[in-house]
């Protein structure tokens, strides 16, 4: 069979198809931005689905406070491009309470600055339908997880007790209180996300550049010092490293790599190259392997 | 990753290479434990897809869950909920991309068990290719047959049997030609376009990415190698062009774009179309896209299609080519896979998603359903899970489609219960009913309003539902003795009565309450047609089918009235004795005893029992209908 489309181009029509049955179908969405690599392909995707107006639905961004510099200033930027609402939350009694990576824990932390704030923002707009970036071949509980799923009223997610989702037919119905949580990247791959930033010229955030940043080392991961608030331990100092990252968040949760990548061609290279995992530089889902299961089914994205 | 030297050399023809490679969707299924999750994890193994972390979390894994002592466990790469790894079974669709210098695939791993038969299905629905795992010790199984079913009813056209485990009995050429004798015998029948038999280990990689010295009486292709030089069926862009409306898109007065997916066809500027449903033709005038006009789209792709003349379109209309319309009809014939724990049952109304359409939907006849073993065609009066029958449909409105033989997308569709919101069901369309189209309604000049209009009133269905004993039909019967004495014309139709007469062949299995009430909403509508405010006491235990009542006639035309009395109190009235005989176990499928009662959720009228007279609460039921203007003060 003559195949008339790249894989690219499948990979696309199918995320716009399914960005547009959620606007046409659900009441009330809106697309988590996180302000990442997947996101920015996401809110590309979006902007060509309704094109020429603007996507019909809001962004939102949890802001843990504690997101490098770099990313804040980005997002404020995208959104205005993309002519959509922005709405940012962050969890306030966390923030009063002064819940930090350091003093709390990764794990702890995250539940409150991230999966707590993300359910309250949710609750807050009583959205129905929320978009995420995740891909299924970042872990392998993701995997197993459908494009449209479902979420109960208190956002818990019920992996053994899925909606079939046969063809292109997706069940979009929900009770009050209830949603869907919406994966328009479910079929791409990291691979396939850099191509198509580098085909389609999608602006990310520079921190995906190799630069010289100020970063200590720490039981082997390379955090970068992107603000005074990070504590330092007896005797370290942070050095100036050519160092890039591979995936972004938190600031003292997200490891860096030594690179020199400084073009999307050296990243995707760089990537094609790599021995380990995006997500090794993810301090959160190194606990276990059923850890990320776990959090999605208490409603983290 | 495995082109690694060639990589650096030049990033940009890399890409492009990447980019233009084949692309195949193919699903591992057959029974339990036949090594599908094992095959997966050595394909991704084997094809240098696991990173070192990856690596080392999976050697953590072998020896916590795993099955083969210190060995590593192919299929914990796969298996990846937490209840999959303790079970050592996979509940749930994963689906892996990996890719060859050839190809790139996603593959669906789907479960062996029958309880998840629905997972199974849902990954095969997608798939252009099954590869169906036999366990050689065990040969051909249930299960396998069952697969194999739904890979054909699905239309799946390439089918790679691959009998797996060959390690355990010696690599035996006698044993594989058995089984491929075996399959062969009953897989003729489903005419598969392709059907290769391989022989394999998926543990120890024998005849995986290539072929295997160990079996050298084998003289057929790798597995990896079938995968990746199969030739898949007909080119979708060749057939007659289809785009199911999505989304209108208005930024301003100036702009009405028609969004949607091409499912099939090729569309260019100044080609015409016709609107299925309506029947309306036009023109496309431009195919709007954020990187300019395009030429022309095809099968796949995603567009916005802007049309020569204003049509009143919306999302559910099928844009089709002029020439080669999609077929459009209210009642059809259909394979259907029952996927919910609660059965299906005849009459019973469910929502029914083709495309971008949704409308209501009942199966009005089950012709029969299908033995997965024998395949043998069996009389049924209900469907249970993951059963697979063949039925009549029929529509509130009618739909656009095509037969899924010649159209995935346009003859495919989802059941979704109207009150859990489950999908319980998917179908794929055979051909519509002529009977719909031949069946004209008769028009009769003296229709439901010169009716009404005769009597002076606005005709309805009061509709009693509630509890045997709940005091139904005492105050049915007190509201028509006052509705006659005002001169108004009535008609009470009472459970009891017709259940000797109209519904004498019915008894009270859940399919025949649901028959009973199917008849006399029927009956409801024709007395409303007639100009009657028609009195209907039935207990109607369930909300399906007093929705279905409620769909036969007009929005206004149909009153909901619970009759609310807690089961206790009830029970102690008994007027009949029949909650006394329930108990004693003498009078099956009781309606709160051992068969429930689903409470209505937006009654019209709630009459509490308890402590009001039955007059006082015919007398409500008099002021509502004054109130809402069905008779006069
Ligand atoms: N000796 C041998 N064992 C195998 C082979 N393939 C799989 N197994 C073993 O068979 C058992 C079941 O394998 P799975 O891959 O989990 O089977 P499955 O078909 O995915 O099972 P379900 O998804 O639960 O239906 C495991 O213990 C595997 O290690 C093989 O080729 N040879
Ligand atoms: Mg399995």
């Amino acid at each position: 069979m003559p195949q008339r489309r790249s894989h690219l181009e499948r990979l696309e029509a199918e995320s716009i198809r399914i960005i547009r049955e959620v606007a046409a179908e659900m009441k009330k969405p809106v697309m988590l931005y996180s302000i990442g690599k997947d996101s920015s392909v996401m809110l590309h995707l979006a902007r060509k689905a309704f094109y020429p107006a603007p996507p019909p639905f809001p962004l939102m961004h949890v802001d843990t406070t504690w997101k490098f510099r770099e990313m804040i200033e980005f997002r404020d930027r995208m959104a205005a491009e993309a002519g959509m609402e922005l709405i940012v939350h962050t969890n306030l009694q966390g923030k009063a309470d002064n819940i930090n990576p350091f003093d709390h824990g990764s794990s702890y932390y995250t539940q409150v600055m991230k999966t707590d704030a993300l359910k309250q923002a949710l609750d807050m707009h009583k959205f129905d339908a929320a978009f995420g970036g995740a891909r299924r071949d970042e872990e392998k509980s993701r995997a197993k997880e459908r494009i449209f799923s479902f979420r109960t009223a208190t956002h818990a997610w019920d992996p053994k007790n899925q909606r079939p989702e046969l063809w292109s037919i997706y069940n979009t119905r929900v009770k009050a209180g209830e949603s869907i949580r919406v994966f328009p990247l479910s079929n791409w791959t990291e691979l396939d996300i850099w191509q198509y930033i580098l085909a389609e010229n999608i602006p990310i955030v520079p921190l995906y550049f190799a630069d010289h940043r100020p970063v200590v080392e720490r039981d082997g991961t390379i955090i970068m010092v992107d603000d005074e608030r990070m504590p330092l331990k007896d005797g370290e100092s942070p050095q100036m490293r050519l160092v890039r990252f591979r995936t972004l968040g938190c600031y003292p949760l997200t490891g860096a790599v030594e690179s020199g990548a400084s073009t999307l061609e050296e990243i995707v290279e760089e990537m094609l190259i790599a021995r380990t995992s995006e997500r090794s530089g993810r301090m959160i889902d190194h606990d276990d392997s059923a850890s990320m299961e776990k959090k999605k089914r208490e409603g983290y994205f | 990753m495995n082109e690694l030297t060639e990589i650096s050399a030049n990033i940009t023809d890399y890409l492009a290479e990447q980019e233009n490679k084949g692309f195949l969707r193919f699903i591992t299924c057959g029974s339990v434990d036949d090594g599908k999750s094992t095959l997966i994890g050595r394909l991704l193994f084997d094809t240098k897809l696991i990173f070192e972390d990856q690596l080392a979390a999976l050697e953590r894994d072998s020896k916590k869950h795993g099955t083969l002592g210190d060995d590593i466990d192919f299929a914990l790469l796969v298996d990846g909920l937490e209840a999959e790894r303790e079970q050592g079974i996979t509940i749930d669709v994963a689906y892996r991309f990996f890719a060859t210098d050839k190809r790139k695939f996603i593959v669906a791993d789907t479960p062996g068990h029958e309880q998840y038969t629905r997972n199974m299905a849902t990954g095969a629905s997608t798939a252009d290719l099954a590869v169906i795992l036999i366990d050689a010790r065990k040969g051909v199984l249930t299960q396998t047959r069952r697969h194999s079913f739904i890979v054909s009813l699905l239309g799946i056209r390439h089918v790679v049997v691959a009998v797996n485990k060959m390690d355990l009995v010696d690599y035996s050429e006698e044993r594989f030609r058995e089984i491929e004798q075996a399959y062969r015998a009953f897989g003729e029948t489903f005419d598969f376009e392709t059907l290769e038999i391989v022989p394999v280990s998926a543990l120890k990689g024998d005849n995986i990415m290539e072929r295997s010295p160990v079996m050298p009486w084998y003289q057929g292709k790798s597995l990896l190698d079938h995968l990746n030089t199969v030739e898949i069926g007909s080119d979708e862009a060749e057939r007659p062009f289809r785009m199911p409306v999505q989304w209108v898109n208005r930024p301003n007065l100036d702009f009405r774009g028609y969004c949607g997916t091409v499912v099939s066809g090729t569309v260019r500027p100044g080609d015409k179309v016709v609107i299925a449903k309506s029947g309306r033709a036009t023109e496309i005038s431009r195919i709007v896209s954020m990187d300019g006009d395009l030429d022309e789209a095809v099968s796949g792709d995603s567009i916005t299609l802007l049309l020569k003349d204003e049509v009143d379109i919306s999302r559910g209309d099928v844009i089709c080519a002029s020439d080669s319309r999609a077929e459009v009809a209210d009642q059809f014939s259909a394979h259907l896979i029952w996927m919910s724990d609660e059965a299906l049952y005849p009459g019973r109304p469910y929502l029914l998603k083709t495309g971008t359409q949704t409308v209501t939907a009942t199966v009005t006849e089950l012709k029969h359903k299908i033995d997965v073993n024998s395949f043998e065609h069996l009389a049924a009066k209900e469907m249970h899970l993951n059963e697979v029958a063949f039925c009549n449909l029929s529509l509130s409105s009618p739909i656009a489609f095509d037969p899924y033989e010649t159209n995935r997308e346009m003859g495919s569709f989802i059941l979704i219960d109207r009150f859990t919101n489950q999908t319980v069901g998917a179908g794929v369309i055979w051909y519509a009913l002529r009977r719909a189209s031949n069946i004209h309604l008769q028009a009769l000049d003296v229709d439901k309003t010169a009716h009404a209009d005769l009597k002076g009133q606005k005709p309805a269905v009061l509709w009693f539902t509630g509890l045997s004993g709940a005091g139904k039909s005492t105050i049915a019967n007190l509201v028509e003795k006052k509705l006659h004495a005002r001169g108004r014309h009535t008609y009470l139709l009472d459970g009891d009565n017709v259940r000797h007469g109209l519904n004498r062949d019915l008894g009270f299995t859940e399919a025949d309450r649901v028959e009973n009430i199917r008849r006399v909403g029927e009956v409801a509508k024709l007395f409303v047609d007639a100009g009657l405010i028609t009195l209907v006491s039935f207990i109607s235990p369930f909300r399906a089918e007093r929705q279905m009542a409620r769909n036969l006639v007009a929005d206004d035309e149909f009153i909901e009235i619970y009759v609310s009395t807690p089961l206790s109190v009830a029970e102690e009235r008994d007027p009949k004795g029949l909650y006394r005989k329930a108990r004693d176990g003498q009078l099956k499928n009781f309606t709160g005893i051992d068969s429930p009662y689903e409470e209505p959720e937006n009654a019209q009228l709630v009459l509490d029992t308890v402590g009001n007279d039955a007059d006082v609460l015919a007398d409500q039921v008099i002021r509502y209908l004054e109130d809402n203007g069905y008779i006069g003060r």
